[in-house]
């Protein structure tokens, strides 16, 4: 049953991408929403029998690699991370399949469209449910692919092609990092299999080694190398500059891909590999701050961006930095479960975003929005609820994930816990901002678009509706199931899954806080919808007048810290540059012209010189064989002296 | 079993089927025909009679099998002798696959001197079979040699517009590099008196003479590889070779440097391999890995760009080949097998175009996704393999590759590992101007998708392609006993060789 939940997708893509021609549009839709909501379903079947059963186990498919000790199988790990995984990404999956049904309905190529997202679904499912590092990192490199095959879905435009590129190549840097901790893994335990290497890790604890010339803790440096391949994945700092840009796919990718469950593999890497990271405390310190300090940068520029789907994805780059830091202070199943809640309220704001700007004739600029509220009245109420989620306002789901993490980095106690708090408060002020600068842009106020437009604005069809009510009782309700994930159930429920060492557990440590701390998200979350009414409502002409007080901030945060342009003048010209240099000068002028260029014109330039030795003229070689008479004793008698 | 001489007969097969084109008479269309066909069953033919060799194989020993033997100069004791072992086994599967797809490719882009042509490809591959079956010096030198003689005559007759000058310098730079292996070869029957491979891997060379050895032979397969930076011949040959000269030239050609390094380097000359390992092969081949993946960035031609691109990859083979662990030989064998897939797959994919708009330029094509649908997803599947996404035999090659490095040299895995994005940027981007974008070109209109023929020439491909990454155990099954043999012997040898220098450096009291 577990391999059908994995395969049962793969089957679909293959049927919709090889015969899209002969089955139709409305073909490839039946079968790949049919069989993802088959695999749904059997999905919940599955964590029935995993998590409340209890039966926790691996499904052996067969044997990979086998080189030397290097041995691996394809299998299928079940326990409870696995089963949480599968029915998150399968239901949110299986939504937006079905709402992608009207949103694409107008697209020239709807079976490709649904076999990229069922193949995506299957790698996906692939990663979560992955037993050695290898098939992870298989799953890792597929919803890569897929990632790159669907961020240039519509490969006419030069912008969607050069975003597809960027996003797969930024995410190669990454995954160098995550193969070498393969390698390092490998190295250490002689295995590569998850419960070998978790098995090995208390004997390994203090076991050192030499990395490029660096002599370190070893687990420190396999689990840093790791993280560099997590940060890629999931757009942390330095890597991150590739998610915006992703925003060029269609919005259903974004709400699935880019927000709820390929991006969240990061994160998922490093609960996976907890046993690791907890004897690894540097890495983990580090996880830490890189997350808190995403999720402070994405907040500040997300809130100067105007493209509607660029706001929600510099969000989510923001609240994966939550999730980091919630790992890196050992709360995993805050992590994760705040991953869960995410994919709900985040993929629910996409696709609200995706109505939008379906309603707008595919305008995503909210300057050239507002007042929609009134034409657009569910989806404006979905995205209330998304953004209540978000923001972690009382009782939604969002509350209960993002609160607890932001305790829990005061609860570790740590100074990357206590930096990760304060840099978690100030995002969960800015996240109420940006969310509610969205809404009030996009839904109040004045009509700014065109009359042509807004004559034309409606709601979206059924089929996009009834998943965002799905998705949305997700983001209302998620909340509920707090007490199993992360409150004192929770070791129970998680099992084997997550190691977290004693006196490491934050999550235990969050539950004794004051009260005026566990208040304190919420009354910034408020502040933030507060201060986001008075600015574009009340006062509408703040936000410029700000703008143009703070010129070099508002540029830096708009232009989205320079990174970009950065890594253009560090990386990708030079790239070029050295290319064409090596190419032209080293082996066109160096290598060819010094070596074979260079000797047959050599050759060919003596053989005229000597040629013209041989004038014909008798006195010539007669005056020649004098000189050498001449030399001859010389030497002969300079020898004879000497 | 085996008492009748299979290797021989797919050695001299296809060499029969020469002699029969070459007695072919008639008007000019009928020879074409005929010659063509000939051609194809003979070659198809072949590969039936190796997978024979595949199946009858037998696994988890690295014995010689369907072993022959012939004296033929008795006065120097050199003999005709042939045999198969774990790591020449795939190779000749990998030549007689790859044969019967080239003459297929050039069904109809070949039009002038068909007849000969066909000839030079069966000539071409008895060759290359019978150097990679032989298991005497002598022997091997003779094939090894003779592969040049119809590959130079097909890049320099069937060529591009600078034919002359490519397959010149293809044949100056490979023999230059096979006439120092000549006098290796020479040095090595006047030290021990034998040519007898198999005997010749139980023979300890002095260390001193090593050395040179090991520097005459590696002259000659790093041509062959190739390595930085001896690579220049690669990228000209390759643009101006037909098609099917490429596809031979990658897919078989380049393997046999990395097959030499393996059989005759590493086994023969272990000390000399160890001094030279640190010194030559891998700063050679980490250059190769970044310095052709950034030129092959700047390539406008898209057959240079794939040319490049095989240096990058076989870097990694010599790395793999000389890490001497279990995972980077056989890495780097998978990585042989693969790229002798991959990249022929990827000169044919660029032959299509070619065939059709008679121009290899990048900026001559976009958008082709538009027309040629099929097209466009055999190209992504052969350049993802050529990128190393797992599910592909790239990632297996090029990972058991980075996993051996690593336990050796963490630095070397690393800066190897830089190839995993520059190989990935040169081949989307490629990807992306041809295939993708708007198609603004008016004659590209036109322009038709993959023929039934041509389909037929990429399904086996991608068949072992994905075959190869998802299960590469056939593969592995097949040359681990061999490539344990041979770290085996080699750790013997440096055990035995670092005893006396040890004691002569700190001398027991």
């Amino acid at each position: 049953m577990d391999v059908a939940v994995v395969f049962l997708p793969l089957i679909g893509a293959i049927i919709a991408g090889l015969f899209g021609r002969q089955i139709g549009d409305r073909g490839a839709q039946l079968v790949t929403c049919g069989l993802l909501g088959l695999s749904a379903l059997l999905s919940l079947v599955v964590f029935h029998d995993v998590v409340i059963a209890g039966n926790v186990h691996v499904t052996e498919l067969f044997t990979w690699i086998d080189s030397g000790s290097f041995e691996l199988s394809w299998a299928l790990k079940l326990d409870t991370l696995t089963a949480v995984m599968l029915s998150v990404v399968t239901v949110v999956s299986c939504m937006i399949h079905i709402y992608s049904i009207g949103y694409m309905a107008h697209d020239k190529s709807i079976p490709r469209f649904f076999s990229y997202l069922s193949l995506f679904t299957f790698f996906m499912l692939m990663l979560v449910s992955a037993d050695n590092f290898l098939q992870m990192f298989f799953g890792w490199e597929g919803v890569g692919l897929v990632s790159y095959l669907l961020i240039g879905f519509w490969y006419e435009r030069p912008s969607a092609c050069a975003a597809a590129i960027k996003a797969f190549l930024v995410n190669r840097v990454g995954d160098i990092g995550f193969a070498l901790g393969i390698m390092g893994a490998f190295f250490l335990f002689g295995a590569v299999g998850f419960d070998q290497v978790f098995a090995a890790v208390p004997e390994f604890a203090e076991a050192r080694f030499t990395f490029v010339g660096i002599e370190g803790h070893a687990l420190t440096i396999i689990c840093i190398l790791l993280f560099i391949g997590a940060m890629g994945k999931s757009a942390q700092i330095g890597l991150h500059t590739w998610l915006p840009d992703a925003m060029e796919g269609p919005t259903p990718v974004s709400a699935l891909i880019h927000a709820a469950t390929m991006v969240t593999a990061g994160v998922f890497m490093v609960c996976r590999l907890s046993p690791m990271f907890e004897y690894a405390p540097v890495a983990l310190s580090l996880v830490t701050y890189v997350g808190a300090i995403t999720a402070i940068f994405a907040a500040t520029v997300g809130l100067c961006q105007n493209d509607i789907k660029r706001v929600i994805a510099y969000s989510t780059c923001s609240q994966l930095g939550y999730m980091f830091f919630a790992a890196g202070v050992s709360a995993y199943g805050a992590a994760i479960f705040h991953l869960g809640t995410h994919a709900f309220f985040k993929a629910l704001l996409f696709l609200g975003a995706g109505s939008v700007i379906h309603a707008m004739s595919d305008e995503q600029d909210m300057r050239r929005m507002g007042g929609l509220w009134k034409r657009i009245p569910y989806t404006y109420g979905l995205m209330w609820a998304g953004s209540l989620a978000l923001a972690g306002i009382p009782f939604f789901a969002g509350y209960f994930s993002k609160d607890l993490i932001i305790e829990a980095a005061l609860g570790a106690g740590s100074d990357a816990g206590v930096f990760a708090f304060w840099m978690g408060v100030s995002a969960a002020f800015l996240t109420a901002l940006y969310s509610w600068r969205l809404i009030l842009m996009t839904f109040h106020g004045k009509p700014r678009m065109e009359q042509s437009i807004w004559d034309h604005v409606h709601e979206s069809p059924k089929v996009m509706i009834i998943p965002l009510f799905v998705l949305a009782a997700g983001a209302v309700f998620g909340g509920a199931a707090a007490p199993f994930l992360v409150g004192d159930g929770r070791e129970a429920f998680w099992g084997e899954s997550l190691l977290v060492l004693f006196g490491n557990d934050s999550i235990e440590a969050a539950h004794h806080l004051p009260l005026s701390v566990k208040l304190l998200p919420i009354v910034v979350a408020v502040l933030g919808i507060a201060v986001a009414y008075w600015m574009y409502m009340a006062q509408p002409g703040l936000p410029a007048a700000l703008a143009r007080t703070f010129r070099p901030i508002y540029l830096f945060l708009l232009n989205k810290w320079y990174f970009d342009e950065l890594y253009d003048a560090l990386f990708v010209r030079p790239a070029f540059a050295i290319g064409r240099g090596l190419w032209k000068k080293g082996d066109g002028a160096v290598i060819d012209g010094y070596g074979p260029d260079g000797i047959a014109a050599t050759t060919i330039s003596l053989a005229q010189r000597i040629s013209r030795l041989q004038t014909g003229y008798v006195y010539h070689y007669a005056f020649a064989m004098l000189v050498g008479v001449v030399g001859l004793v010389t030497w002969y008698i300079l020898s004879r002296l000497g | 079993m085996s008492d009748w001489p299979l290797l021989s007969l797919i050695t001299f097969l296809p060499l029969l089927g020469a002699a029969f084109i070459f007695f072919i008479r008639g008007e000019q269309e009928d020879i074409a025909r005929n010659a063509r066909s000939v051609a194809l069953w003979f070659s198809f033919g072949t590969f039936v009679l190796s997978l024979w060799l595949w199946f009858s194989f037998e696994r988890g020993t690295a014995e010689f099998q369907w072993a022959e033997e012939v004296l033929w100069i008795p006065g120097f004791n050199i003999t005709y002798r042939m045999g198969v072992d774990g790591i020449s086994m795939p190779f000749v599967l990998l030549s007689t696959l790859l044969t019967p797809l080239c003459i297929l490719a050039s069904w109809e882009a070949i039009k002038v001197r068909v007849k000969e042509y066909m000839i030079a490809f069966l000539v071409l591959e008895t060759m290359m079979v019978g150097m990679f079956c032989a298991l005497d010096l002598v022997v091997f030198y003779i094939f090894f040699e003779g592969v040049l003689i119809p590959m130079f005559l097909i890049i320099g007759i069937w060529g591009g517009a600078r034919r002359v000058y490519s397959a010149f310098k293809f044949f100056l730079f490979t023999l230059a590099g096979s006439v120092l292996m000549l006098l290796a070869i020479l040095a090595i029957y006047f030290e021990t008196g034998i040519t007898d491979i198999p005997t010749l891997l139980d023979t300890r060379l002095p260390p001193e003479m090593q050395t040179w050895l090991w520097l005459a032979f590696f002259a000659s397969f790093a041509v062959k590889v190739p390595m930085w930076p001896v690579h220049t011949w690669l990228p000209d040959a390759h643009v101006e070779a037909p098609t099917a000269g490429s596809v031979i030239l990658a897919g078989v050609l380049l393997k046999m440097g990395g097959y030499g390094f393996l059989r005759f380097s590493l086994p023969m000359l272990p000390e000399a391999s160890a001094l030279f390992t640190p010194l030559l092969i891998y700063p050679l081949s980490i250059i190769a890995v970044i310095y052709t993946s950034l030129v092959a960035l700047a390539q406008e031609d898209m057959k240079k760009l794939i040319a490049y691109s095989s240096v990058a990859h076989m870097g990694l083979v010599t790395v793999g080949i000389f890490t001497v662990t279990q995972q980077g030989i056989e890495g780097a064998m998978i990585q042989m097998l693969s790229h002798g897939v991959v990249s022929a797959a990827l000169f044919l994919i660029v032959g299509v175009i070619y065939d059709r708009m008679h121009s290899r330029l990048i900026e001559r094509y976009d958008g082709l996704v538009e027309r040629m649908p099929a097209y466009a997803l055999m190209f992504m599947v052969f350049m993802l393999a050529s990128v190393g996404l797992p599910g592909t035999s790239g990632f297996v090659g090029e990972f058991l590759v980075l996993v051996g490095a690593f336990q050796v040299n963490t630095a070397v895995a690393v800066l190897c590992a830089s190839g995993m994005v520059l190989g990935a940027a040169y081949m989307l981007y490629l990807y992306r101007r041809v295939i993708f974008g708007k198609m603004t070109k008016e004659d590209l209109r036109t322009i038709l998708d993959l023929s039934w023929r041509e389909k037929a020439i990429f399904a086996p491909l991608i068949a072992v392609v994905l075959w190869m990454g998802i299960y590469p155990m056939s593969f592995i099954d097949v040359m681990a006993a061999s490539v344990a043999n041979v770290i085996d012997n080699y750790e013997a040898a440096l055990a035995a060789a670092e005893g006396p220098s040890l004691a002569a450096l700190w001398p027991v009291e």
